[in-house]
């Protein structure tokens, strides 16, 4: 269980979209600090989580809290505006702007401090400042929406499935700029399907399994659940 | 090879069957008379012209492929910007004072579409809202001054910034509640808009005078006339001046004056392009869910740029009036939208130069044409898809800031 002071909350919420309803009494926490992991297959409701955090679709039933403010029904950039921040699937950066127009976007105002930092983590997007955005790789063109997310300096970033269509290699690396971005003070809340380096970076994860929360435990834990190995990681 | 030839024959086949019954038989006294070769020419003419566009595709495609270097028209607009700017600005200071009384009017026409093009440009080009109903602010601006003169005395002066607070207000009442609509619906939602604004001024008769129209004055400077004689307690401006009368003053002088608007509506889209509301509605036309993920109010945003342009055509609306003299709705016709989005798409979205290119050559070939004005509507038609082949993102395209080589490496 998590004993550090939580700063999302989400309790007992129920999502759908239109008439098909996709999650179900969804409960979990995140604690300052942590790197929290929810996996789960295809369609089980994760990036509909995720997005309902920010009123994209609403959530039906249920409550969520963060930083001890209920933040269930403000409108969508409130929220943004918070300290919540989301890195979305399939990355949706701006094709058409410049890598640097991409980040300034990601804060209210250009925080000269806060763009080195993420050049540093991501040296790449300094090098390509003025190229389109569209022309970058797929794995640079993660590194830009984690990038531009962190330019107005969360305090919990939420990242759906960041692993999607990249090549081992560039997984590596962005799964190494989270680990620098949670010294830094950030609090992650990772959502994935590649359950394996998911559960190897987390503090702890939730299972997700059609709609309904099925199993909670420590990163170890739940790599070390057989039930989970069949199920996410391929056996053995 | 054979599947483009394949792809022509069809074609020829297809035209040959539209135009047999369009141009192979006309009605002489009670009898049909057919005319074989008509139609035949013409499907020729098609299996050509679909060869001719399948080899130009195809060249296209595989210089796609390719890596593309940048057209050398593209790279010398590129290094030469300062100095074509600073051209174009003289130039068009001195243009006036030469080309007659008939080019002035035509130039003057020019300007507008220019400033209407400039407005749309916001909303369509930066945007990405599709409004097919533009012309109704332009409308908007017209009457302020027509309406406002005929029964206020309102003045010319007083009119432009009146007719650009009520464009801009029509704009953001009709844009307030469609803004959740996206594309195509927000299309069809402002077609119906700039329709109803027309027929409101052709019905309306007692206020608005109907298709009879209004007539309107001609602005003043400093409280003097441009007339041969003032009007009473006015002064002229060649007797103020001691010059000899001519009519051309007061067409230069709306020129320079309309001139001057463009340069600040230049002016300011450039400023707004690089502030966050700018970026923010150039952000919103790409992806509306990463923006309100980043906390970006989607409705503000996009009523900035729509009330921004409402209010630009507002401007266009009442120096067209002043040019005119006269006002009435058939300029206000569906077709002066499509114009202007055609100045738009034509001149590269979201392009300025372009879109000013874009105004000047929709306005002046016309009239270079005059004389096949028959075929007007067919070479402006060709004109287009010619151009959209050309250069699918218009003549420009869109600039991105770039940044200085030492600030990137
Ligand atoms: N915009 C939508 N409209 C309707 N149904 C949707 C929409 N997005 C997702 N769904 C449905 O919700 C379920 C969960 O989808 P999603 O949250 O994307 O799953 P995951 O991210 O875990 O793969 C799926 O059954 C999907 O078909
Ligand atoms: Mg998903």
């Amino acid at each position: 269980m998590n004993q550090r002071e939580p700063i999302l909350k989400v309790r007992g919420v129920d999502v759908a979209h239109g008439h098909t309803p996709v999650l179900h009494d969804v409960t979990l926490e995140v604690g300052l600090g942590e790197i929290v992991t929810l996996i789960g297959a295809n369609g089980a409701g994760k990036s509909t989580l995720l997005m309902s955090l920010f009123g994209l679709p609403r959530v039906a039933r249920g409550q969520v809290v963060f930083a001890g403010q209920e933040i269930t029904a403000l409108p969508t950039h409130r929220i943004a505006r918070l300290g919540l921040a989301l890195v979305p699937e399939g990355r949706r950066i701006f094709p058409a702007m410049t890598v640097r127009e991409n980040l300034v976007m990601g804060g209210e105002s250009v925080n000269e401090m806060v763009l080195e930092r993420i050049h540093g983590l991501f040296p790449v997007l300094h090098d390509r400042a003025g190229q389109r955005a569209g022309t970058l790789s797929g794995g640079e063109q993660q590194m830009l929406a984690i990038g531009r997310a962190l330019m107005g300096r969360p305090r919990l970033l939420l990242l759906d499935e960041p692993s999607l269509g990249l090549a081992p290699l560039m997984i590596r690396r962005i799964f190494q700029a989270l680990r620098e971005i949670v010294v830094e003070g950030t609090t992650l809340f990772l959502v994935e399907q590649n359950a394996n380096q998911a559960l190897r970076l987390a503090d702890r994860g939730y299972v997700l399994v059609n709609g309904c929360i099925r199993m909670e435990g420590s990163g170890a834990e739940l790599l070390d659940n057989p039930e989970i190995r069949r199920a996410y990681l391929g056996g053995h | 090879m054979p599947r483009k030839l394949w792809d022509a024959v069809l074609a020829g086949v297809v035209a040959l069957l539209l135009f047999v019954p369009l141009t192979g038989v006309s009605l002489s006294g009670y009898t049909l008379e057919g005319h074989w070769q008509r139609p035949l020419w013409l499907a020729v003419g098609v299996v050509l012209g679909r060869l001719l566009l399948g080899w130009f595709l195809e060249r296209r495609q595989r210089m796609v492929g390719t890596t593309r270097r940048p057209g050398w028209i593209t790279a010398w607009i590129d290094d030469h910007r300062p100095y074509i700017v600073i051209a174009a600005v003289i130039g068009a200071l001195l243009v006036p004072w030469w080309i007659g009384k008939y080019w002035l009017n035509v130039a003057i026409l020019a300007l507008i579409y220019v400033l209407l093009g400039l407005g749309l440009n916001v909303v369509v080009g930066l945007a990405g809202l599709l409004d097919l109903g533009f012309v109704a602010f332009y409308a908007v601006g017209a009457y302020t001054y027509a309406l406002g003169h005929h029964y206020f005395a309102l003045s010319f002066w007083a009119a432009v910034p009146l007719g650009a607070m009520l464009a801009a207000g029509f704009g953001v009442v009709l844009a307030f509640p469609v803004l959740r609509m996206h594309g195509d619906y927000l299309a069809i939602v402002t077609l119906g808009f700039g329709e109803i604004i027309r027929l409101i001024l052709n019905n309306w008769l007692e206020v608005t005078g109907g298709p009879n129209g209004l007539r309107v004055p001609f602005p003043s400077l400093f409280g003097m006339d441009f007339g041969r004689r003032a009007s009473p307690g006015h002064v002229t401006l060649h007797e103020f001046l001691n010059i000899p009368y001519s009519n051309e003053y007061r067409d230069i002088f709306l020129y320079l004056l309309l001139f001057l608007v463009v340069c600040g509506m230049v002016f300011l889209v450039r400023r707004l392009r690089r502030m966050p509301l700018g970026r923010n509605w150039e952000a919103l036309r790409e992806d509306e869910i990463a923006c309100r993920s980043l906390g970006i109010q989607p409705v503000t945003v996009k009523l900035s740029a729509f009330g921004l342009g409402a209010m630009t055509a507002g401007v266009g609306g009442v120096f067209f009036a002043a040019s005119q003299g006269f006002v009435n709705p058939t300029s206000f016709t569906f077709l002066e939208s499509a114009h202007i989005l055609a100045i738009v798409v034509l001149g590269g979205m979201g392009s300025t130069g372009g879109v000013i290119v874009a105004a000047v050559v929709l306005t002046v070939l016309p009239e270079v044409l005059r004389d096949f004005a028959e075929y007007r509507g067919l070479l402006f038609g060709c004109a287009m898809v010619l151009m959209m082949m050309w250069r699918p993102r218009g003549l420009m395209g869109i600039r991105r800031a770039r940044f200085h080589r030492s600030e990137v490496g």
